[in-house]
């Protein structure tokens, strides 16, 4: 088995591609999703991140998916705080992660 | 004369079961659910828009999830279905809702709680590093988001969801890197009398592990966890294998799981006891083998017992038997008698299963100190020995309160296993008797603002 | 008897004066109202009959890592006392000027004072009075701390023993405990908190007390804007931020059975919590609440505690009934019932807090 390069991106499409896109924008940068995705899996797909922890500084991408280790909570561009797990992407939604 | 006031949390598979039996009796029950559209985990629905056929997401389930789904579809009309909802608190018989933002109080003479399960896990260092998800992380981003974790995934942990996962994985095409399974294989052979209880279940488990060798996925029975190793984010997987060799495996993401836990925040709330069950080292909500709690409060499927979905099925209805029962409304004996002995030998199942997949809490209580016990809150398992053995924290709830192990957002959901792990072996106790953290209201976050907008006119 | 931080910090001063002392608990140290109240370590506010002790236990809280071997997350921060209307800074300037004279210095803040210094202060509030000596500490770990001190310097410390009867006769006071078992002693020091008439009804005498539940809320970490401790005249809630980012705060009154041992929150109390908490200072909106929690406190009619020897027997000393506000003495109440068991006077007056306010004994 070759050597995996380190992936850019932490999650990978394996089905249902064929979905309306959108556009949501992430710390000011443009981002490309698919009407469906969560905010999670918007960020995932695009980088290996989803916010910095307070406590030990390291960066984290979610662990549970379901809603129910609070480890993805993030801001929207309005102030609102969500869980990125399980908020969905909406055409220009404004994410911020730092 | 008004119909008892019936409310069910959650619209998983012992939810919608217990809905479809008070409608059928009669009644229109509240059916409050955190999802926006029913199914719970197991049998959860992609968004709107979504084109994988039921055998594509379900596999070998995609019969009972299409017999779930239909059941619920009949009873929309007939029930109070209140989606993307919250149940946030309990207290007095009224349930305390959320929903986008607007708080809603539900009186009830009934509550009947579904809350399901999450993974349970026992840390490893490196665990929260980007790219190590739960076993049923995994298995949503594949089935509700047509996403693999990664493209080479490390399956880790032990119990029939670890196969089942991985070879959804391998089927939909993603890269499995390795079936790393901590319990020995030898355990998995003693315990098939007692699996056999449900032989259907066997062949299933069997033939996920069949299809795996056939793809050329390594499988390996009996490991310790060593490390999930990576510069920013996972990059491999160190263990030490059945025979105590040091080996890595190169991935770019872990699903992590040892079997599943209930969730029993809201049973607490409601004034439920819990109790520890020593063989599948969870505490449990205490109720009868019906489902009643007392006080008005029924417990079924996940969240109050692990069983698994068709356990989670018999076990709804049965509650709802049982409540319509005490409320004075008809309910069938025999039916009763039925369910109770599928429920047995889904038990006699869940008891072979715990013996074949056990958890490994030796790789809990032998944590190195300077491993994150408690995500949240960045708190190692050596502060919580030193908790125990320096500042005289004999249960783990004043090992939270001097060392904030669980104090973060998840409230002990995460760690709680562990914490309670570490800290019985740092004080050479049996685990039962640190206790378990306690729950508080909110059972999840719950918005500053929303809670403040319904108390508009509070004075100063 | 009674383990939360006024009998673990008696138990270290005795101990530390090499009196044998044995504290009972029925519970764990610091696990009533001492671990899970608010948090605020403060002088300002205070009954006038408080503030002399309030000042002297000041003084401990500096030394904290020296008494009891770590800080208690003990942080000057300042403690900002609001005012609701122009009524409020009336009451705040007369206040400022009576506990100056008592020595303790009170700043008096108006509106563009306020924004200026607190621009995340609600621009509704017309002023306040800033005491710059007060500050926040961590309830949790206080109560423990000290009893491990309470230990290490000689005092023996029983958790889990509750007493059950306890009487004085000619050889001095015998205490029986649910487990079995008798102690003798000379002395008996009545700090059991809520359940502080219990003990003192026994020897004819009792406080005018009802058992309160204050309810308090935390939020999940944020950026730590707030600096110093809120306090509004009136009452109606007391918040504070972490140096970690939670914000923690108190409004309403739960509910609490001291025969049980149970409490619990009332949730119309945290929805009231939070749009105060919202409405003074906005910026917090976006946060999340994580948890709500309550405990069990005794509160006395006149709202000051009891501190001083028994009206009926001599060897007993009460200090309870602090009435929601006792963190900040803790240390200083300790200290007094050690001076007064020792020297049989104590230098802070607790004339005020005479358990003979309530009546005569057996008058009642």
């Amino acid at each position: 088995m070759p050597a995996a390069r380190t992936p850019a991106s932490q999650f990978v499409r394996v089905a249902e591609q064929g979905r309306p896109r959108l556009r949501i924008t992430v710390d000011g940068a443009p981002v490309e999703a698919l009407a469906g995705d969560t905010v999670l899996t918007a960020l995932l797909l695009a980088g290996r991140r989803v916010r910095t922890a307070e406590f030990g500084g390291g960066e984290r991408a979610g662990f549970c998916l379901m809603g129910a280790c609070q480890d993805c909570w993030i801001a929207l561009g309005d102030g609102r705080r969500v869980r990125a797990c399980t908020t969905p992407v909406s055409d220009g939604l404004a994410v911020a992660t730092r | 004369m008004s119909d008892p006031r019936v409310v069910i949390v959650g619209a998983g598979p012992a939810g919608v079961r217990a809905a479809e039996a008070f409608v059928a009796a009669g009644l229109r029950p509240v059916v409050i659910d955190e999802a926006d559209a029913a199914g719970g985990q197991i049998y959860r629905r992609p968004p709107a828009g979504f084109a994988r056929p039921p055998s594509a997401l379900y596999g070998l389930e995609a019969g009972k999830a299409r017999r779930l789904h239909a059941a619920f579809a009949a009873l929309r009309d007939r029930i109070d279905h209140r989606p993307g909802t919250l149940a946030w608190n309990v207290w007095d018989r009224v349930l305390h809702t959320v929903r986008d933002g607007v708080l809603a109080q539900v009186p009830y003479d009934a509550l009947v709680l579904c809350t399901g399960a999450m993974d349970r896990v026992i840390p490893l260092p490196g665990w929260t590093l980007p790219g190590v998800f739960t076993l049923g992380g995994a298995q949503v981003a594949l089935k509700a988001q047509g996403c693999a974790v990664g493209r080479r995934v490390a399956f880790l942990g032990t119990g029939p969801l670890l196969y089942l996962v991985a070879h959804q994985y391998r089927k939909a095409g993603a890269g499995v890197a390795a079936v790393l399974d901590t319990s020995p294989y030898g355990l998995r052979v003693r315990s098939l009398p007692g699996l056999l209880a449900l032989p259907a279940l066997v062949a299933k488990g069997l033939w996920y592990e069949a299809r795996l060798r056939a793809a050329g996925v390594p499988i390996r029975t009996g490991v310790t966890p060593l490390a999930a190793a990576g510069e920013g984010a996972v990059a491999a997987l160190e263990y030490a294998d059945g025979a105590g060799a040091r080996r890595r495996v190169s991935c770019d993401a872990v699903a992590l799981g040892y079997g599943l836990k209930p969730e029993t925040q809201l049973a607490e709330l409601a004034g439920c006891r819990l109790a520890y069950d020593e063989p599948q080292d969870l505490w449990l909500p205490e109720c009868d083998a019906l489902g009643r709690a007392g006080n008005g409060l029924y417990l079924a499927g996940d969240g109050a017992r692990i069983g698994g979905a068709d356990a989670a099925e018999a076990a709804g209805r049965l509650a709802a038997l049982a409540c319509l029962g005490d409320l004075g409304l008809a309910a069938d004996g025999a039916e009763v008698l039925r369910l109770r002995r599928r429920l047995r030998r889904q038990a006699r199942f869940r008891l072979a299963l715990e013996a074949a997949f056990p958890f490994p809490a030796s790789h809990a209580a032998g944590l190195p100190d300077d491993v994150v016990l408690c995500r949240c809150e960045g708190v190692t398992a050596g502060q919580v020995r030193a908790a125990g053995l320096e500042k005289e924290a004999a249960e783990v709830n004043r090992a939270k309160a001097l060392v904030r192990l669980g104090m973060g957002r998840c409230q002990g959901r995460v760690c709680g296993t562990a914490g309670r792990h570490v800290l019985a072996a740092a004080l050479g106790r049996p685990v039962a008797a640190v206790g378990q953290l306690r729950a508080q209201a909110p059972v999840k976050p719950l918005n500053l603002a929303a809670a403040a907008a319904a108390a508009p006119d509070t004075p100063l | 008897m009674g383990g939360g931080l006024a009998g673990c910090s008696a138990a270290l001063h005795l101990a530390g004066r090499g009196i044998p002392t044995v504290l009972l608990e029925k519970g764990q140290v610091g696990a009533q109202a001492s671990g899970v109240n608010f948090g605020g370590v403060r002088q300002q506010g205070r009954h006038l009959a408080e503030v002399p002790l309030a000042l002297r236990s000041r003084a401990l809280w500096a030394r904290m890592a020296e008494l009891v071997g770590e800080d208690l997350e003990f942080r000057v921060t300042g403690h900002l006392r609001l005012a609701r209307h122009a009524e409020d800074m009336a009451l705040l300037e007369r206040y400022a000027a009576d506990v100056a004279a008592l020595g303790l210095p009170l700043q008096l803040l108006g509106g563009n004072a306020l924004r200026e210094r607190f621009p995340w202060l609600s621009p509704a509030i017309p002023g306040a009075s800033f005491c710059a000596s007060d500050g926040q500490a961590n309830p949790r770990l206080a109560g423990p701390a000290f009893g491990r001190a309470a230990r290490r310097a000689g005092a023996d410390v029983r958790e889990g023993e509750e007493a059950v009867a306890v009487e004085r006769d000619g050889r001095g006071f015998r205490t029986v405990t649910a487990a079995g078992l008798e102690l003798r002693s000379r002395v008996l020091l009545n700090t059991a908190g809520a359940w502080g008439n219990r003990i003192a009804e026994r020897f004819g005498e009792k406080a005018a007390m009802r058992t309160i539940a204050p309810q308090m809320v935390v939020t999940e970490p944020a950026p730590h804007v707030v600096q110093p401790v809120l306090g509004i005249v009136g009452g109606a809630i007391y918040l504070r931020q972490i140096e970690r980012g939670n914000v923690i705060f108190g409004t309403g009154d739960g509910i609490a059975d001291i025969a049980t041992t149970r409490h619990h929150v009332l949730p119309a109390n945290t929805l009231a919590g939070a749009a105060i908490a919202c409405h003074l200072v906005p910026h917090l909106a976006p946060l999340q609440i994580i948890r709500v929690w309550t405990g069990i406190e005794g509160e006395t009619e006149d709202f000051i505690p009891v501190i001083g020897p028994s009206g009926t027997t001599p060897g007993l000393f009460h200090a309870y009934g602090f009435s929601g506000h006792g963190f900040q003495l803790g240390p200083v109440v300790g200290l007094i019932l050690s001076e007064l068991v020792a020297e049989g006077r104590t230098e802070s007056p607790i004339a005020p807090f005479a358990i003979g306010r309530f009546g005569s004994p057996g008058s009642r």
